[in-house]
């Protein structure tokens, strides 16, 4: 077999239009996704009952269900209700749902593994339960809280290829147009794959820069 | 006699079948300084925690002047936040310090006044300097806790404590979890607080400190009050026979 340099190099430029829209995609879904994820963590930890039930609900049906179907429920069955979004938003917007999910469980955990010293202090000098959130706890799971979150956005760029399904026009639509023009499949998948390498190392190592400098006692 | 300030009655607790308080009663009068002694698993631990109800005790009352912890002024069951507001009658000083490793020595005492009184920025700093200034931390204001020696932890947790301005201090074996020469500076901020007429209750294994400070020492055995009397007859005339064995089990380890 002959590797084929010269779709490379046609293609290359042609994907970085995908990686463009991939790095839209990631980065809003990402933003949307982690301020659900605090909001439905913040939720599950307030102790009001109906709540915390909401979230375990919603965490369970993400986790349970297919991203792909979840997509689809977005992009397809919503418009039947009336509610209609383009394949860019759809996307988006499937994958902050899903996304937050998984973030709310992050914020959960990482609140939850503070030393309960720490919580019977708090409640030694009167505070209830909202500000021992917001000014013991939460400070304190910052830091912890940065490894679990990157893996949740590794997952979500990876998962972003999905959308190419609905016609989104990102890296990996992007690399199957040429792939259907040029039919050169293991230079372009092989390409894709560098891409998609090429973005989560990026994303990884800001995440450790990130952690260093978060602060640690 | 000065008034009774603190009054706990019937206190009981169990964890599973296993019964840690059997009935405890306890009145404390205003600026009295009681000491809790016992071996461990007697109880005296979950007593303290019950008072302030960091534990919930199965049974009982605790009253702080004329409130009911736990109880509106109507008798019925306090929520969330007026539990929380009572809680601020006790001041509690922990075995393990429980400092907010994120905030200065400063942060640490200034945050109850300003985020459960409301006082501003300005204000709760200063009542924060003031709290360390009387346990003698002046010098120490903008130091985390992890670049405080245990002794040094300990008095901004007492002053964290006092900053909320309690009725009555609670201290719960204050001084185990420190080296033995960071013991000293503990007990002499407490015994200065006493000197100022602050009502303590201190469960401890310090019997010099029980001894010199405390105007009652209680001695807890299988989860009841086995005895009760000043330091001169507690420690000079003890009459339960297990706070005998008690006393010369301490003597052997000295």
């Amino acid at each position: 077999m002959i590797f084929d340099w010269g779709v490379v190099a046609y293609a290359a430029p042609l994907l970085a239009e995908g990686v463009v829209i991939t790095l839209q995609i990631s980065v809003l879904a990402g933003i949307l996704g982690l301020l659900l994820g605090f909001a439905l963590g913040l939720a599950s930890l307030s102790g009001i009952r109906p709540l915390v039930w909401i979230v375990r609900g919603y965490v369970d049906f993400i986790r349970g269900t297919p991203l792909l179907i979840q997509i689809f429920l977005v992009f397809f069955a919503l418009p039947v209700v009336g509610v209609r979004f383009s394949e860019f938003w759809a996307g988006v917007i499937a994958l902050a749902l899903n996304a937050a999910a998984y973030v709310s469980e992050v914020v959960r955990g990482a609140v939850g593994a503070i030393e309960k010293g720490q919580t019977e202090a708090a409640l030694s000098i009167g505070m209830t339960r909202a500000p021992l959130l917001i000014h013991v706890l939460l400070p304190q799971a910052w830091r912890p809280m940065v490894p679990a979150l990157t893996n949740d956005m590794v997952t979500l760029t990876k998962n972003s290829s999905l959308l190419s399904v609905i016609s989104v026009y990102e890296l990996t639509r992007a690399g199957q147009a040429v792939i259907s023009t040029h039919f050169a499949p293991f230079e372009i998948y092989l390409l894709l794959a560098l891409y998609y390498y090429v973005l989560i190392t990026a994303l990884a190592t800001a995440s450790r820069w990130l952690e260093r400098r978060l602060p640690a006692w | 006699m000065r008034p009774v300030i603190l009054s706990a009655r019937g206190i009981t607790k169990s964890f599973g079948d296993r019964t840690v308080l059997a009935g405890i009663d306890l009145d404390v009068a205003e600026g009295e300084a009681v000491a809790i002694i016992g071996a461990s698993g007697s109880g005296k631990t979950t007593f303290l925690r019950c008072l302030n109800r960091l534990e919930m005790p199965d049974a009982g009352t605790v009253k702080v002047g004329d409130e009911t912890i736990g109880e509106t002024a109507f008798g019925r069951a306090a929520d969330a936040r007026s539990l929380a507001r009572q809680r601020r009658l006790f001041g509690f000083v922990f075995q393990r310090f429980n400092l907010f490793p994120h905030l200065t020595a400063r942060g640490n005492v200034a945050i109850g006044p300003r985020r459960v009184l409301g006082l501003d920025r300005d204000e709760a700093n200063w009542r924060a300097e003031n709290c360390l200034a009387k346990v003698q931390l002046e010098a120490h204001m903008d130091k985390r806790p992890s670049q405080l020696s245990g002794g040094q932890q300990q008095r901004v947790a007492i002053a964290r404590a006092l900053a909320m301005e309690p009725r009555v201090m609670l201290f719960d074996e204050p001084t185990s979890a420190l080296d033995p020469e960071l013991v000293q500076e503990v007990l002499d901020a407490m015994r200065r607080l006493a000197a100022e007429g602050m009502t303590m209750v201190v469960v401890t294994h310090e019997m010099r400190f029980a001894r010199a400070v405390a105007d009652r020492v209680v001695f807890m055995a299988d989860g009841a009050v086995a005895e009760v009397g000043p330091p001169s007859s507690f420690f000079g005339a003890p009459k339960d026979p297990r706070l005998q064995r008690f006393l010369r089990h301490l003597d052997h380890a000295a």
